[in-house]
């Protein structure tokens, strides 16, 4: 019980006070205090347990930095938030917070014995259990792990906030609102421009808001920006990261800082806004000093303990030390003294200190150390003592103390800047990087710029101590429990570059992405391997600067707006009449329509009844379609699918196989020819796009000399299938102008004329083997004609089918399925499609491709058909092929099952395969191992029915 | 996100409008039957991969619909130019 409120002082509302829980206890604080410096007040100084070795910690810094006092906070069903930083979060009445990874609480953490035996997560541990057995891992390892190691818990039910977003254009942007960002502000918005002043805190100010000297200047800058029409200030607001041309992404935090009843509208707001400038001032983050037992609750930077101190009100201590390498850690001694802190000694490294400092320190009545440096802090939950020596390895002296004060230097907050790949330059007496050169339209200023006065100092990272480094327990990252012995371990093992050592240690690779332990591992790196830091480098900063929200980046992109759902003008009758969807590239489509109790198989297989013995309707209108229209339209067809297109009559139809210029298929479909210059062409429901986009490719700059013009014309036509034996009598009654006859309309033909008073382009065309028509009309006439044709139909007891009906009826025959019974290494010979190739064209996309030496050796994978030795086995498509079932594991895999169903047609299963020389392989028997059990099975052409074709005459 | 100065539209758009399309300037053989194996090799999968100026090809898809040519550097991702597509290689 060490922290205290300071009778005065701070930017908190005395008058207000503020009432909240930490761990199931009543607590307050004032209007204006953050998680951190109300409990800090109320004397707490353990905020949770450590991520590997559960050692109790408490708070270390007052910002975003802080990588210990990690704590959920709840606000209800589905709006917990795991990991937020204690310093970061402000009270409010009823905030309910509690600390992480401990059990069954803060102060008695069971798992703690694991202290004990904290050699058993040394440098590179991941890496080293993953070459254990695998079983192990499995059983052992990763349990255990899983339930010692962590942050906090990740919320299970889902979250029932709504997240804004929007864009903004401004001329010049700020990150970051201390006194240097504010005149930039005030800079910038004086020439006119649109001016946004960003800032991540409750209110801006930055580094002033801990400096009183400052506040009046901060009230009347404040003041002067709200006044002006051209300046947007938003705190609360996190910059996560800057993107190409000053494209900087921010996150609002709207409603997380007030009472659960107050919060109305969205959560969070994510900015995307695009900068003519933009402005970095970040400040800078102070470094923590690596020495032993630098992480018992108590110890903490000296700027944290200030900020409490002045801008809150709170001691964190009634004794402190403060061990110093710099100058600002003198500064701050002063100022807390000054304030009511009672700080009783100054350490530091330093042997030589500014003699003003020094003076004011002995004013001040603080007992001065120089020269001298912490070797051990005593105390368990909270500091009980400090032990100080001579060069840290004189004899040791104690110094009695509960809290002490670390003054490593200052590292400038660059994160932004690497994001825009801006280079870096180390500077010495910065002992940090600071900005250098970028090709974006960004400085920085400030801080971060290295343009800020907190004096000098040195830069140590590791304090000399009296202990080897190999038995040191001074830590380096205290998120991710790295301490020095194990850099010095990764070193030891062979690792040089930074980028290595910290994945081996995992130092800064926590979610405060090393904001304290960065330059300190480094610099440890570089002493054991006694080369410059500037060798070592330094590892990258990716988005985001903080934690941020899934919320707010998915914004408004969910549910049903999370992707488009295309819907064909007939989906309304198939829901009415009870179809099962499946999505296909975007296209809500019907997969089955169950009647009563029927099961998919049930259902498909009565669908499948109907179209072979009278007739089915089918929803075909997602089909891709392209309108080709202009004289060279043949020409250009000709050069695009591997078939003969000038040859084609108006009037007919013909399948159409396009290649990629390396030769495998990557579409399908049939096409019309309308007149000598149209063409009608379709292709499937998900390569819609991507034809489109690849014709226009070769339009565009290879063959521009050709007079062609492509629409997609996908949306515009509804389709309707017919297909069986009835089919002609279905739509007979409904068309006019069009001679149904079989001479005058045979199969593989496109004609015009009306149906039900539309027009309509109706292709004689069949994918299941059957009569059957394909009717196009115009898509707002879909469903007319549709419950037109329905109506018919029903005459001839027929069945609406959906999509996977449609699947088993093509395999029966032997259709492929582009990107199922293929994938992209598939060409037309493998696929059994020689036919569609145009021997005598002299060239076409792909056609090179095809006569390379790849493609025309042996032993290709070629598709064919399996009949299963049991007829009721029905394959699992994606099943691997083998020939022989006995060969030891890992088994030679010679192809694999692309489709599989059961046929009630033929009253078995049937397969396609893509199988290694399949063609060669027929009669073969060929094996499928199975969890539990091989399947057998015998190749044949892929071809199930009417192998002659008997049945497309109806 | 980039910002991508359309050739056809001459108005800077962003980047979710575009679709990147490899390579520029590798045309297609007028005869490809006269390519010998390693030509043809050449011509489907072997690509510069600068380190710096890259020409390549983009399409103002959600726009014009053009396909036009960019020279990027690829190192900072600054575009340098944006042409239309038939004009030399700058
Ligand atoms: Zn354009």
């Amino acid at each position: 019980m060490s922290g205290f409120r300071l009778a005065d002082g701070g930017r908190i509302d005395r008058r207000t006070k503020r009432t909240f829980s930490f761990d199931g206890k009543a607590q307050w604080g004032y209007a204006g205090d953050s998680l951190a410096s109300a409990l800090l007040a109320q004397g707490q100084m353990l905020f949770g347990r450590s991520f590997k070795y559960h050692r109790p910690r408490g708070i270390l810094g007052a910002g975003v930095e802080e990588p210990n006092a990690l704590v959920t906070v709840d606000r209800g069903p589905g709006r917990m938030t795991p990991n937020l930083r204690a310093p970061s979060v402000p009270v409010h009445d009823g905030l309910t917070a509690t600390s992480q990874n401990r059990f069954p609480s803060l102060k008695t953490d069971l798992i703690a014995v694991n202290n004990v035996f904290s050699a058993f997560f040394p440098a590179g541990f991941y890496n080293k259990t993953f070459m254990w057995p695998r079983a192990a891992w499995e059983k052992v390892y990763e349990p255990i792990i899983r339930r010692l190691a962590g942050l906090g818990d990740s919320p299970t039910t889902r979250d029932p906030d709504h997240y804004d977003a929007t864009y903004a254009h401004c001329e010049t942007l700020i990150v970051g609102a201390g006194p240097a960002g504010i005149a930039a502000a005030l800079d910038a918005a004086a020439g006119g421009g649109r001016v946004f002043l960003i800032d991540e805190q409750e209110e801006i100010g930055g580094g002033a808001l801990s400096d009183p000297a400052q506040w009046a200047w901060l009230a009347e800058a404040t003041a002067k920006l709200a006044a002006m029409d051209n300046v947007t200030v938003l705190s609360r607001t996190t910059a996560i990261g800057h993107y190409h041309q000053n494209f900087v992404v921010a996150a609002e935090r709207l409603t997380d800082h007030l009472p659960v009843g107050e919060a109305h509208g969205p959560r969070e707001k994510l900015w995307r806004i695009r900068a003519g400038e933009v402005v970095l001032a970040m400040g800078a983050i102070e470094r923590p000093l690596v020495f032993e037992g630098n992480d018992v609750p108590g110890v903490m930077l000296a700027s944290a303990a200030r900020t409490f101190a002045l801008r809150y009100g709170v001691a964190v201590g009634r004794k402190i030390v403060v061990m110093a390498v710099h100058d600002s850690g003198w500064r701050d001694a002063l100022a807390l003294q000054a304030a009511g802190v009672p700080i009783t000694a100054i350490v530091d490294l330093r042997r030589d200190i500014d003699p003003a400092l020094a003076d004011a320190a002995r004013d001040a009545r603080i007992a001065c150390y120089p020269g001298y440096a912490i070797t051990s802090v005593s105390g368990s939950l909270a500091v009980k003592g400090a032990t100080i020596a001579l060069a840290g390895v004189g004899k040791g002296q104690k110094l009695d103390c509960d809290a002490v004060l670390m003054a490593g230097g200052w590292t400038p907050t660059v994160h932004l800047w690497s994001h825009a790949k801006g280079s870096l330059r180390w500077d010495e007496s910065w002992g940090a990087f600071l900005p250098d050169k970028t090709h974006e339209n960004l400085r920085c200023v400030g801080a971060c710029a290295g343009a800020w006065d907190f004096g000098s100092g040195l830069s140590v990272g590791l304090l000399p101590a009296p202990k080897p480094l190999h038995e040191s327990k001074a830590f380096v990252d205290f998120q991710n429990d790295v301490k020095a012995r194990d850099i010095g371990l990764a070193v030891q093992e062979g690792f040089r570059s930074i980028e290595h050592i910290k994945r081996y240690t995992t130092n800064g690779m926590a979610t405060d992405q090393g904001k304290t332990s960065n330059l300190n591992g480094l610099q440890i790196a570089s002493d054991v391997l006694s080369r410059p830091v500037t060798e070592i480098g330094l590892t990258t900063f990716r988005p985001p600067y903080t934690p941020q929200s899934f919320g707010a980046m998915l914004g408004h992109h969910k549910e049903a707006l999370f992707q488009p759902l295309r819907k064909s003008g007939i989906d309304d009758w198939a829901q009415a009449h009870g179809a099962v969807y499946e999505n296909v590239a975007q296209w809500r489509r019907a997969r089955f329509f169950p009647q009563g109790s029927e099961d998919m198989d049930a259902a498909v297989a009565r669908e499948c009844r109907m179209v072979r013995s009278s007739v089915g309707v089918f929803d075909a209108s997602t089909l891709g379609k392209i309108e080709v229209v202009g004289p060279d339209a043949a020409e250009f067809l000709n050069r695009m699918y591997t078939n003969p297109w000038k040859s084609l009559e108006p009037g007919r139809c013909r399948y159409g196989l396009l290649l990629g210029e390396h030769g495998f298929i990557i579409d399908d479909g049939v096409s019309a020819r309308l007149a000598p210059d149209r063409f009608h062409l379709t292709t499937t429901t998900g390569g819609a796009a991507r034809v489109l986009g690849m014709m226009e490719d070769y339009l565009q700059t290879e063959w521009s000399d050709l007079d062609v013009w492509l629409t997609s014309t996908t949306e515009q036509w509804a389709v309707i299938a017919v297909q069986g034996p009835r089919a002609r009598d279905v739509i007979a009654p409904l068309v006019e102008g069009i001679d149904l006859s079989p001479e005058a309309f045979p199969h593989m033909a496109v004609r015009e004329g009306t149906i039900c008073g539309v027009e309509t382009r109706l292709f004689r065309v069949s994918f299941t083997g059957e009569l059957g028509f394909e009717v196009n009309v115009p898509a707002e006439h879909g469903r007319k004609v549709w419950e037109a044709i329905w109506a018919e139909g029903e005459k001839h007891g027929a069945a609406a089918y959906g999509t996977e009906t449609m699947h088993v009826l093509r395999a029966e025959k032997g259709f492929i399925i582009v990107g199922q019974d293929t994938d992209g290494t598939v060409t037309p010979d493998d696929a059994g499609l020689g036919w569609a190739v145009g021997k005598k064209k002299p060239d076409f996309v792909g056609k090179r491709s095809l006569a390379r030496p790849d493609i025309v050796a042996p032993g290709r994978k070629q598709l064919v058909g399996l009949l299963t030795d049991d007829a009721q086995d029905v394959l699992e498509e994606g099943a691997q092929i083998v020939a022989d079932p006995n060969q030891p594991v890992p088994m030679t895999m010679i192809g694999h099952v692309t489709s599989s169903y059961y046929s009630t047609t033929l009253g078995r299963s049937i397969a396609m395969a893509l199988v290694a020389g399949g063609r060669d392989r027929m009669g073969e028997t060929l094996y499928i191992p199975m969890p539990g059990k091989t399947i057998s099975a015998k190749v044949l052409a892929p071809m199930f029915y009417d192998a002659e074709g008997s049945r497309l005459n109806g | 996100m980039l910002l991508i100065h359309c050739p056809y539209c001459e108005e800077a758009r962003p980047e979710v409008e575009f679709v990147y399309g490899g390579e520029a300037h590798i045309a297609r053989p007028l005869d490809p039957s006269t390519y010998s194996d390693g030509e043809w090799e050449e011509f489907l999968y072997i690509r510069s991969n600068p380190r710096g100026r890259h020409h390549e090809r983009w399409r103002h898809t959600h726009g014009c619909g053009r396909f036009f040519n960019a020279v990027r550097d690829t190192v900072t991702d600054v575009f340098e130019t944006t042409y239309k597509a038939g004009e030399a290689r700058k």
